[in-house]
């Protein structure tokens, strides 16, 4: 692993990226509307074990994307019931939820644990794969990755440029508000709660079958959801902006893996548990760039100013405080 | 807000009707996923009370399985009372064992064994305070969420470990996932043969209980930590330092996680490995959970949660199903718990609504 190619190294950034950018972009939404699925990592494993199962039993691809999905939505639906309707704390839920989708997927999963499995085939797309460079890293994927790169644009268009997505983010931001003009909050919430579980759940069946193909305990997919979670707040609830960290994340990721060839003497636990403290890193970054001293030091700085525009961005007021009717 | 006497019992047979509709829930709930699995429910649920409750020697196991989970429990306890979500508290069990390690292998030559001992545990404590210290920092001065923070801190936690047993403090010959050189029984927390249980270890769990309790109930800690955890403003404004509390809280988290950490390293595995903390730090959670915050509740429950982890280890060997089972059990309970007491406030709100005037007369 000496040979160091740019081209190699930014397909496997994207391709790496996909079930992180899906799982974030679900996330997002799901904020975005006021409410925390805390549960993304036992609900990526639950459904990635999902996803491998059901397309092992049919041996039909599209039937194991489409019933991990389904099992990312229930488990958002669980959240969303217990918090939106039942009044019980998100955190608490979401928490209780990740353990156990884990635990699930393992006890369910054991039959499935190290087979061959089916997996997605890879598909170029024409003319756009002869481009040189950009040809070799955007076009000569698969479906799953295509879909992630397109639900980026689509999940921005949707929530700052429709109708419905102006909605979506008022119920975030001010549920009461929202309720004052006609929109039902708790409905919205629990919509977009299984809006964003179901994009999760793609996300777990996208590792189990297509990045890291097949089943196990463990998958390797394990701590992603955590990663995700602390995306959106990388990206300040933008899901562009959590896209690219999340393309980050996978570059640092890919870097990691020639890292490792290169320094054979670091033991590989370091580059496995490198991007945690990174992420504690950035969350405390961010939080000093929000901080109004510091935004005050920085009047009249341009450079520093954009620098710490990088950092900006608000949680919806609304965040993780469920909207109770009167 | 004091009961009277007579709606007493009108309150424990609803409380026990409630308990009994969560259990038949879970039970089915888990005879549903074991089906699935094609396994027989009936025959995993006897291998899981055989292989806990079936002899003395299976009930020690599980005993050991209670102690850290008590502990951590308590600790939880504190966090929990002023708000704060102590996901941190895994790595503060394994940060406990690290530094009971260290102490152990600088007195390996010592004359005093029982005396190295001590300090390890010490050490324990002090190295669980730390790990929660630097998550309590982050939070109060950094604006980290301590979730992210204590979850982060956790996998560092976990890196440490996996580092020292394949670099410094590896085996002579061959470092591998089993752990570090076992030490020798004079470093081992004493044991009594007869019972298969280490008094120390006990008397340590039921001191920490009673401390528990009395610092939450008794003292002026106790006081502000739910002051500000019920209403952080306010608390404020009465002249409490939330940041400072939550920071105190944390310490005694990680205190009591630290010293669980230790004892697995001095009275169960006598060596540091990389699953030390056996998840004991996350399952407290949910143990604190069920238990409602309820400092005499938790450690029943830590019981019968230390019962089901020991039971389904007997699964694989016997009907070769995956020990997670316990996991799904213990996770439903508290899902169950947490819908039927929302749907008991859901319901009672109802009624407090079409008959408000009562609420004066009360």
């Amino acid at each position: 692993m000496t040979d160091f190619d740019l081209t190699i190294l930014f397909a496997g950034v994207v391709a790496g990226a996909a079930p992180i950018v899906l799982a974030t972009l679900g996330e997002t939404i799901t904020e975005k509307a006021g409410l925390i699925n805390l549960s993304l990592d036992g609900s990526i494993l639950l459904s990635a074990m999902a996803g491998f199962a059901i397309a092992f039993e049919t041996n039909n691809i599209l039937a194991g994307f489409v019933g991990a999905a389904l099992v990312g939505a229930l488990m958002a639906l669980v959240v969303a019931v217990f918090s939106i309707y039942l009044g019980q704390n998100q955190v608490a839920v979401g928490f209780v939820l990740t353990l156990m989708g884990r635990d699930l997927a393992y006890f369910l999963g054991n039959p499935y644990s190290r087979i061959q499995g089916p997996q997605v085939i890879p598909l170029s797309i024409p003319p756009f794969d002869e481009i040189p460079f950009l040809g070799e890293v955007f076009f000569r994927h698969n479906l799953p990755v295509y879909a992630s790169l397109l639900l980026i644009l689509l999940c921005w268009w949707y929530i700052y440029r429709t109708p419905y997505g102006l909605k979506l983010r008022s119920v975030g931001e001010h549920p009461r508000a929202s309720f004052a003009r006609g929109i039902n909050p708790q409905k919205l919430q629990l919509l977009y709660a299984i809006c964003g579980g179901l994009l999760v759940g793609l996300a777990g069946a996208t590792f189990s079958l297509a990045t890291k193909p097949g089943w196990g305990r463990p998958q390797g997919a394990e701590g992603t959801g955590w990663i995700a979670l602390a995306l959106v707040i990388f990206g300040g609830w933008n899901p562009a902006r959590a896209a690219i960290g999340a393309y980050l994340f996978s570059f640092l990721q890919v870097l990691g893996i020639y890292f490792q060839g290169w320094l054979p003497s670091v033991p590989a636990q370091v580059f496995q548990v490198a991007p945690f403290p990174l992420m504690i890193f950035t969350l405390l970054v961010m939080s000093f760039a929000q901080k109004e001293s510091v935004q005050i030091w920085a009047e009249g700085k341009a450079h520093v100013k954009a620098l710490l525009s990088m950092f900006s961005g608000m949680a919806p007021s609304g965040l993780g405080k469920p909207y109770r009717p009167e | 807000m004091a009961t009277p006497l007579m709606n007493r019992f009108e309150y424990l047979t609803r409380h026990s009707w409630h308990f009994l509709v969560t259990v038949v829930a879970v039970f089915f709930f888990t005879a549903l996923i074991l089906l699935i699995t094609g396994a027989p429910p009936l025959a995993a649920y006897y291998h899981i009370f055989k292989g806990s409750l079936g002899s003395w020697l299976k009930f020690a196991h599980v005993i050991k399985a209670w102690i850290p989970l008590t502990l951590c429990a308590c600790g939880l306890l504190f966090t929990f009372r002023i708000g704060l979500w102590n996901i941190g508290i895994e790595g503060q069990v394994m940060m406990g064992a690290i530094f009971s390690t260290a102490i152990l292998r600088l007195g390996l030559g010592s004359q005093m064994p029982s005396m190295i001992i001590f300090l390890s545990i010490v050490a324990g404590l002090i190295g669980g305070a730390l790990w929660a210290l630097i998550a309590g920092f982050l939070k109060t001065k950094g604006g980290v969420n301590e979730i992210f923070a204590g979850l982060g801190l956790n996998f560092v936690a976990q890196g440490i470990i996996l580092w020292l047993i394949f670099g410094p403090w590896k085996r002579p010959g061959v470092a591998s996932m089993s752990g570090t050189e076992v030490f020798p029984t004079q470093f081992w927390l004493p044991q009594l043969a007869s019972i298969r249980l280490s008094p120390p270890a006990l008397t340590i769990v039921f001191v920490s209980l009673i401390l528990t309790a009395l610092i939450l109930r008794y003292t002026k800690i106790g006081l502000n930590l739910k002051a500000i955890g019920s209403n952080p403003l306010a608390a404020y404004l009465f002249g409490l330092k939330p940041a400072w509390n939550m920071v105190l809280a944390m310490i005694f988290a990680g205190g009591f996680a630290g010293i669980a950490g230790s004892l697995q390293v001095t009275g169960v595995y006598h060596r540091l490995l990389p699953a030390i903390s056996s998840n004991y730090g996350y399952l407290a959670l949910l143990v604190a959970m069920l238990a409602n915050y309820n400092i005499w509740l938790a450690p029943l429950v830590a019981l019968f949660f230390a019962c089901l982890n020991v039971g389904s280890i007997q699964l694989p060997m016997a009907l070769q199903l995956d020990s997670s089972l316990s996991g799904v059990i213990q996770g439903a309970l508290v899902l169950a718990t947490l819908g039927i007491h929302g749907w008991r406030q859901q319901r009672t709100k109802g009624i407090a609504h079409s008959a408000k005037p009562k609420e004066h007369e009360i």
